[in-house]
């Protein structure tokens, strides 16, 4: 079975974002950018898949500017066989994405789809159902389990109050919570020959993608700082202060 | 212009979060409607109908809803929602799983935890984990969009509208129920909890993590957890508060033993009061915490057990 995965990238989780002066958007010159940590989380599995032989080929795919070469060559030392890059300088939203992908998954025919939940510079959590519904495909999202037989995935889902499984027809959308795996680092032999593998890099201008306009974004600005910082010297002046000053108690 | 919303609930009752959403939707300035999908759900649309400003309660009583599949649920939308010009959910696990699968059959864009409504086409929400605010305008025919529930305050619950049946059924052959693991939880909703007592790792076992219960139970709190006592086994997975957890603002958070990595402070910032619990001094939780106490905790929390 061949199992497509998602890589975006992203600004670095560690590194904290700045707000434009005009405040058009985030600026992003000279960030730290890495592979978003849940599309980590998706790589991680479909190598697990296919060292267990349910998967035969994985096919990591970005959409994104040029420099997402750089994920995807992650994506291949750990493991992916290849990868499409479609070239975007615009940022897309999630359904354009969404819109992309489907015209990929027409063209490789995956047994299975596997994307992050969201993408921590967004935070939308959007595209994977999106994806589902265009293809017309089941969806396993915010998965913690993965069961693949021959006709159907069993999924393990985190939602509030608890753990769900459902049994999803192939093929189907998966997407990855923080607890389905723990990811593995790439090892530099597999760096080195990772380069040697095949990356499909094309046009955004070649899938066909008809842009809504739907969306526009007006402002970008920093929070309100919360003014924290006061200290309490024990429990009793906690309590106090949460009585008399705070009123909460 | 009206809107509809997905209305969520759990073992025949309504979730508090359907209340906050009605407050975006009348904030919106449209009619609203709210749409209770299920199997054997009375008692769920009337508590519904209850809802203050809300002019219907639609309902689709079938097997096929049960569980409130994603599949079946966007098919029942996608069939009912052509009158509306907004649809809503609580950005819950069950709204964030349904409504893109319906915005992507209708072909248009969902705009995801909106925060704040400065106009019926225009929305602020949180980006970078809380790190930026963006205002965006929503031009699509349909806008639909997850409410942040904590950023809308509950609706009262003395209106009386009218319900009506859709008569709807959807097939699904996509996907299957099979089985749920649900937590079984003694205090309040953490969604909607009003004092919320968090550990992080600094509990260091799930046996410690215990030790809240506790202050928890006297201040009729919920349980809350950083990702790192969640990945560490310490508690459960839906207790999990953060970016990609669950998003609160309670009056009080309690934050134990909690670093106060920023993933973690997206999801409780915006609560009304924060004390940090921390030995390390230097932790970033208390840069935010109204009231800091610096000391081990396994000293600060039966003491402020027996003085609560």
């Amino acid at each position: 079975m061949k199992v497509l995965v998602g890589v975006k990238r992203v600004i670095d989780y560690n590194v904290k974002v700045r707000v434009r002066p005009d405040h058009s958007d985030v600026d992003l010159t000279n960030t730290k950018m890495a592979m978003n940590p849940f599309c980590e989380i998706a790589v991680e599995e479909a190598l697990r898949l296919k060292e267990r032989g349910v998967a035969s080929e994985i096919v990591a795919v970005s959409i994104g500017p040029k420099a997402a070469q750089e994920q995807l060559r992650t994506a291949l030392a750990l493991g992916a066989d290849r990868a499409i890059h479609i070239e975007s300088e615009e940022r897309l939203d999630s359904l354009e994405v969404a819109q992309v992908l489907a015209r990929l998954v027409a063209e490789e025919q995956p047994g299975l789809v596997i994307l992050g939940k969201q993408a921590i510079d967004s935070d939308n959590n959007q595209t994977g159902q999106m994806l589902a519904a265009l293809t017309g495909m089941g969806q396993g999202t915010f998965a913690s389990r993965l069961e693949v037989t021959d006709e159907e995935v069993q999924v393990t889902r985190e939602v509030d109050g608890g753990l769900r499984t459902l049994a999803l027809r192939l093929p189907a959308v998966i997407t990855t919570d923080l607890r389905l795996n723990e990811p593995r680092h790439a090892r530099l032999p597999d760096i080195m020959k990772a380069k040697k593998k095949p990356i499909d890099s094309r046009g955004i201008d070649t899938v066909g993608l008809a842009a809504s306009g739907y969306l526009r974004l007006e402002r970008v600005e920093t929070p309100a700082a919360r003014q924290g910082g006061s200290k309490v010297a024990s429990v009793d002046e906690l309590v106090d202060k949460l009585k008399h000053e705070a009123k909460v108690l | 212009m009206s809107t509809l919303i997905v209305v969520e609930h759990r073992d025949g009752a309504l979730t508090a979060s359907t209340t906050h959403v009605v407050a975006a939707a009348r904030a919106l300035g449209t009619e609203v409607d709210l749409l209770v999908a299920g199997e054997g759900i009375d008692a769920v649309a009337a508590a519904a109908a209850r809802l203050d400003g809300v002019r219907a309660v639609l309902t689709a009583d079938h097997a096929v809803y049960a569980h409130q599949l994603a599949e079946p649920m966007a098919a029942l939308i996608v069939a009912c929602v052509d009158d509306y010009s907004h649809l809503l959910a609580a950005a819950s696990s069950s709204g964030k799983d349904i409504l893109p699968r319906v915005a992507a059959l209708k072909g248009v864009p969902q705009i995801s935890d909106i925060i704040a409504i400065e106009a019926p086409d225009t929305f602020k929400r949180p980006i970078y984990a809380g790190s930026a605010i963006a205002t965006l305008s929503n031009h699509a025919p349909l806008k639909v969009m997850s409410v942040r529930t904590s950023a809308f305050d509950a609706v009262a619950e003395t209106g009386s509208a009218e319900i009506r049946a859709l008569g709807i059924v959807v097939d699904n052959t996509l996907s299957t129920f099979v089985g749920d693991e649900l937590a079984t939880s003694h205090g309040p909703e953490l969604g909607s909890a009003r004092v919320i007592v968090s550990g992080g790792r600094g509990l260091g076992s799930g046996e410690n993590f215990k030790l809240l219960d506790g202050v928890a139970a006297k201040l009729g709190a919920a349980i809350g957890a950083s990702r790192a006592a969640v990945d560490a086994g310490y508690a459960a997975n839906d207790l999990q508060v953060g970016q990609t957890g669950k998003v609160v603002a309670p009056d009080l958070y309690i934050a134990v033993g909690i670093s106060g990595a920023i993933q973690h402070l997206a999801g409780m910032k915006d609560s009304k009061v924060i004390v940090a619990i921390n030995q390390d001094e230097e932790a970033p939780i208390f840069g935010v915490a109204d009231y800091g106490l610096v000391g081990d905790l396994f000293e600060v929390i039966p003491a402020l057990e027996s003085r609560l």
